[in-house]
């Protein structure tokens, strides 16, 4: 599975792959929405409002997601020096960012009719928005430094110490009181969401991981194009 | 299979990992305070270094029945089912605010048993599911 990954193959891989992917992303996306907006049911207390969740969830997921992977390639980078691992913590890093600041903006959206504000500084908000700053950190450095090597290095720091930030921001709402609510689906407990929106809320999960995956492969296939002729360059 | 120099990297950034999570550990830990967003009635009532002049906010339950819409101001219980405070507030409520529901008030404390609130946020809980469910599970309730 890892050959796969490596530049040469990726470049005709990700081809063929991408057109399939995109095609079952757009259905997924378009069942999902289909779901959200209209065939699902408004909440008990929330009414209407619920809906945004099924942007909002997967948006965080995706954000916390993309970061973890970011900080593992990275700390892997590190120990063991493998070329490509750079590459692939560089290319999440747009689509992770841009998530991240889509469930701030559509928490925000979302708190203003349920809590009566747009923003709190609550243990979970405030984790996400420090989240949203360490990926334009790591994003700056790949831009304005040079040098390959200090990129790297630096880049995989920030990747690193902000790694420390998940477990905060997932656990937030247990370990403080917080205004955000807890979890409502746990490895360990019976969701609290009823099933009639866990369903278009888990269609819309697989839907914004595969468009991920999506930006991904291209920004990947990019990166690996430029690393390459910038090596070939340098030999010249 | 690794190198000497892998694995010194290996311990070199495993060392600064353990350290770096003590340091935000111990940040966090002495921060506390300042990272809650609010205090359950029983974390007022236990609390000794109270002042009575400084902003703080206490969140729970708002107590069933306990509403009371005065002329010039609104008077409710919170309580987190083991002690209550009286809080008092002028100014419009968020949609969401009602009995038996959470709620999140920003204020002054005016005694341990009264708290004069500035900003009256409304607290929704991790459930999700229709009206009609709601409904069901309220009548199996009784």
């Amino acid at each position: 599975m890892f050959k796969n990954f490596f530049p040469n193959k990726i470049l005709s891989f990700s081809n063929k792959l991408l057109s399939f992917l995109i095609i079952l992303m757009l259905l997924i996306v378009f069942v999902g929405l289909i779901y959200a907006l209209f065939l699902s049911p408004p909440d008990f207390t929330q009414g209407d409002s619920v809906r945004i969740m099924y942007v909002h969830v997967p948006a965080s997921f995706i954000a916390l997601g993309c970061f973890g992977f970011m900080g593992i390639a990275s700390i892997c980078t590190l120990i063991f020096k493998i070329k490509v691992l750079p590459l692939m913590a560089k290319s999440l890093a747009p689509v992770g960012s841009v998530f991240a600041l889509i469930s701030i903006v559509t928490g925000s959206l979302w708190g203003k009719p349920t809590w009566g504000t747009w923003w709190v500084w609550d243990a979970r908000l405030t984790s996400m928005l420090i989240l949203f700053i360490f990926y334009i950190a790591y994003i700056s450095v790949w831009k304005f430094v040079d040098n390959y090597e200090k990129a790297n290095k630096v880049s995989s720091i920030i990747a690193i110490i902000g790694s420390l930030n998940l477990p905060v921001i997932k656990y937030s709402v247990d370990w403080w009181n917080t205004l955000h609510q807890t979890s409502s689906i746990t490895l360990t407990s019976v969701p609290t969401i009823h099933y009639t929106m866990l369903i278009p809320l888990i269609i819309m999960l697989i839907g914004t991981i595969l468009y991920t995956l999506i930006i991904f492969l291209m920004r990947y296939k990019t990166e690996i194009m430029k690393f390459k002729l910038d090596k070939r360059n340098k030999e010249n | 299979m690794l190198s000497k120099k892998t694995r010194t990297r290996i311990i070199l950034i495993s060392f600064l990992l353990v350290v770096s999570i003590l340091v935000v550990f111990v940040v966090l830990k002495s921060l506390e305070e300042n990272v809650v967003y609010f205090f359950s009635p029983t974390e007022l009532y236990n609390k000794e270094d109270i002042s009575f002049n400084k902003k703080i906010r206490v969140g729970g339950l708002v107590k069933d029945g306990s509403i009371i819409n005065n002329q010039t101001s609104i008077n409710f219980i919170v309580t987190d089912l083991n002690n209550e405070i009286i809080v008092s507030y002028k100014g419009s409520l968020p949609n969401l605010f009602s009995e038996g529901k959470g709620v999140v008030a920003e204020g002054k404390l005016k005694d341990k048993k009264y708290f004069i609130a500035d900003k009256i946020l409304a607290k929704h809980d991790e459930n999700y599911m229709p009206p009609e469910v709601n409904k069901i599970l309220k009548k199996t309730k009784e």
